[in-house]
């Protein structure tokens, strides 16, 4: 029996690392620190999957986020897609890039150009990449996408405005989706929205994963959405990855300290739950990145810290199969 | 004893470009001395202008409150002159909002803020002022709070900011806290530090809440009651386990069913309330739900359910069919 190579991931990210400059003085601009908004990060995505990045303000999701979208250069690491990496590419080859790969932004208040027209700004990347040249077939096309989407082909000509926030949220994914991407990435893509509604969009975004063979890297703050959108979830805190499992495993059986904590943080919607549970927000807040902490950056927050913790940065290992862990006191 | 808010009837309009809209269209509850009270709903249910009533902070023009009756601590809050009024915020009742850095003034140090409030409202002299600062900012769980007192609120992070709030409307020993939304802004791990702070506070110094919030979970864990708001009516009320346990009002049953739950296997489908929230200025008379509602019949067309006994006592829901949906499971279990 020949053993054929499995396909490579859709996306395999490798020691990736973004650090900002801060400088100072006006006439001679010297850099005086950097704020190490990502600072090593390894993970992979398979085609299909949905990959959950979570953590709080700061950790450095939504940097890692751009810098797979090549909105920013990153400082290090390799940034493999479809094999190919991507990393340090030059503005006018990300062009045919920018088609593969799309991304959704929180605020479908901002992320709409309130003075076009909701046709026009699903159109606007079909003209810009001249994928579609003919108008009526470009019209048509929208409307599909509008559909798709669930919304009314005759929103074509509404103004943002006019629309509700879910309503327009559906608008920022029609747009996503007009070039036919492999690949979407999901900032904070339902944190705006009313319960009621936000359920109607994890849906369609589960249903377009489908439908398209989608891959996702799904960046929130909202361990709960999550949970149910995502099959594997990676933990960021102050620009590294400390825990990464799927789904299930790393909500049910947290290993690293900071999960745990943060876990805990969240409470259930059930007052008989919530009368009986222990509760043990974690002590102090993030420190800055521009200084992080020595070692394991969890180190002056953790309850398990021990000397070593201070010294030397841990690993991520898999202490279960597809679960890793970076925390050397975890056995 | 008689309770220690009580809102009658309730009703704030605003006039806008597109028409009349009732943010508050009748509400009644009742807050008792010490307890916390939950008013949950989503973006233009009307709850945070129902909390800005009470204080009347409502800006005229475009908003009014146009009928009924704020009863607190045995008098209408909408009978006081403007004067008055000023007496009763931040001395009565006090205020936590969602966005500490909007609702603290920017060019005052931390200290001056709380000091600010204590020689307003009881006359305090500088150095009494400054001690019941510090003795506040200890209190709240700040750290270094002498040195505290001498920022600016642009240098505290944003959990320090609400422990400042905190301290601010604390400082003249209220009887009630209005927190709108007060964790909305914060990181999960800060939130829970704010409000586990607030819940300890308040049984400690015997401090009623009215915690105003669209997160069902905060709901679960901080509120006795809770009031659930729809299009600028509560449509269910309770205790918060009746609520949880028992809905009775099929907004709440759908509101339960749709929230994503952290203690719950994964499942990729959800399920939503379909449909869209309503056009506030498009209300007619019947019920607001029912274009969404999978119970409607014909008559929550033609008139809007009034708030009733539904269940336990203390338990109310505004929906014709509430007795019907007793069948309808405990959604939390």
């Amino acid at each position: 029996m020949n053993a054929v190579a499995p396909p490579p991931p859709l996306l395999e990210v490798r020691g990736l690392a973004m650090h900002f400059p801060i400088s100072e003085g006006i006439l001679i601009n010297r850099k005086i620190g950097e704020v190490k908004a990502v600072d090593g990060v390894d993970f992979t995505i398979e085609r299909g999957e949905t990959l959950g990045l979570v953590g709080e303000s700061g950790c450095g999701k939504t940097t890692t986020g751009r810098c797979i979208l090549r909105l920013e250069r990153p400082t290090a690491g390799q940034i493999l897609f479809d094999g190919r990496d991507i990393s340090g590419m030059e503005r006018r080859d990300l062009v045919g890039l920018r088609r593969r790969m799309q991304v959704i932004f929180q605020d479908p208040y901002s992320s709409l150009n309130p003075r076009m027209k909701v046709g026009d700004i699903i159109a606007e990347p079909i003209k810009v990449h001249g994928v579609e040249p003919d108008a009526k077939r470009r019209h048509d096309r929208v409307r599909d996408l509008l559909a798709v989407c669930g919304l009314d082909p005759k929103f074509v000509d509404r103004y943002p405005h006019e629309m509700s926030g879910g309503q327009r949220q559906r608008v920022g994914i029609a747009r996503a989706l007009a070039l036919d991407p492999e690949f979407i990435v999901c900032d904070e893509a339902v944190s705006a929205l009313d319960v009621s509604i936000q359920a109607q969009v994890v849906n369609l975004l589960e249903d377009l994963r489908e439908r398209f063979g989608l891959t996702y890297l799904f960046i929130a703050h909202d361990l709960s959405v999550v949970r149910h959108l995502c099959q594997r979830v990676a933990v960021m805190y102050l620009g590294r990855i400390v825990e990464m499992a799927a789904s299930d495993e790393l909500f049910d059986n947290p290993l690293h300290p900071y999960t745990q904590a943060l876990l805990s943080a969240v409470p259930v919607p059930d007052p008989r739950i919530e009368a009986t549970r222990a509760f043990q927000p974690p002590k102090g807040e993030v420190p800055s990145p521009i200084n992080p902490p020595s070692g394991c950056v969890f180190n002056p927050r953790c309850p398990m810290a021990v000397e070593g913790c201070r010294r030397q940065r841990p690993a991520l290992r898999e202490l279960r199969p597809g679960h890793w862990v970076a925390c050397s006191e975890v056995q | 004893m008689p309770p220690l808010l009580e809102v009658r009837a309730l009703h704030t309009e605003f006039r806008t470009g597109a028409g009349l809209v009732r943010a508050v269209d009748g509400i009644s509850y009742t807050v008792e001395q010490g307890e916390t009270v939950a008013i949950v709903g989503e973006s233009g249910s009307g709850k945070s202008v129902g909390a800005l009533s009470i204080l009347r902070l409502i800006p005229d023009p475009p908003g009014r409150i146009t009928g009924g009756e704020i009863l607190f601590d045995g008098r209408d809050l909408r009978r006081l002159s403007e004067a008055e009024m000023r007496e009763v915020r931040g001395r009565d009742i006090g205020m936590v909002f969602q966005e500490p850095m909007t609702s603290l003034n920017p060019v005052l140090t931390i200290g001056r803020q709380i000091t600010e409030t204590l020689e307003q409202h009881q006359g305090a002299d500088r150095m009494t002022g400054e001690r019941r600062a510090l003795e506040l900012l200890e209190m709240v769980g700040i750290s270094d709070p002498r040195r505290r007192l001498r920022q600016y609120p642009h240098q505290l992070s944003g959990g320090m900011r609400q422990r400042v709030m905190i301290a601010v409307a604390l400082a003249c020993n209220p009887k009630l806290i209005i927190a709108d939304e007060p964790t909305t802004a914060l990181d999960v791990t800060i939130q829970a530090q704010i409000l586990e702070l607030m819940k300890s506070l308040s049984l400690r110094l015997n401090v009623a809440q009215i915690i105003i919030t669209h997160n069902l979970g905060v709901v679960a864990r901080y509120a006795s009651r809770v009031n659930v708001m729809y299009a600028g009516r509560i449509v269910e009320a309770g205790s918060a386990d009746a609520i949880y346990h028992n809905p009775r009002h099929p907004y709440t049953m759908a509101l339960l069913r749709s929230v994503p739950r952290l203690d719950q296997p994964r499942r990729a489908r959800l399920d939503p309330v379909e449909g869209q929230p309503p056009d506030l200025t498009k209300l007619d008379g019947g019920c607001a739900f029912r274009a969404r509602c999978r119970f409607a019949v014909e008559r929550c067309g033609q008139e809007r359910p009034a708030l009733e006994r539904a269940g336990e006592a203390g338990h109310r829901a505004a929906c014709f069919r509430s007795a019907e949906l007793l069948v309808a499971q405990d959604v939390a279990a």
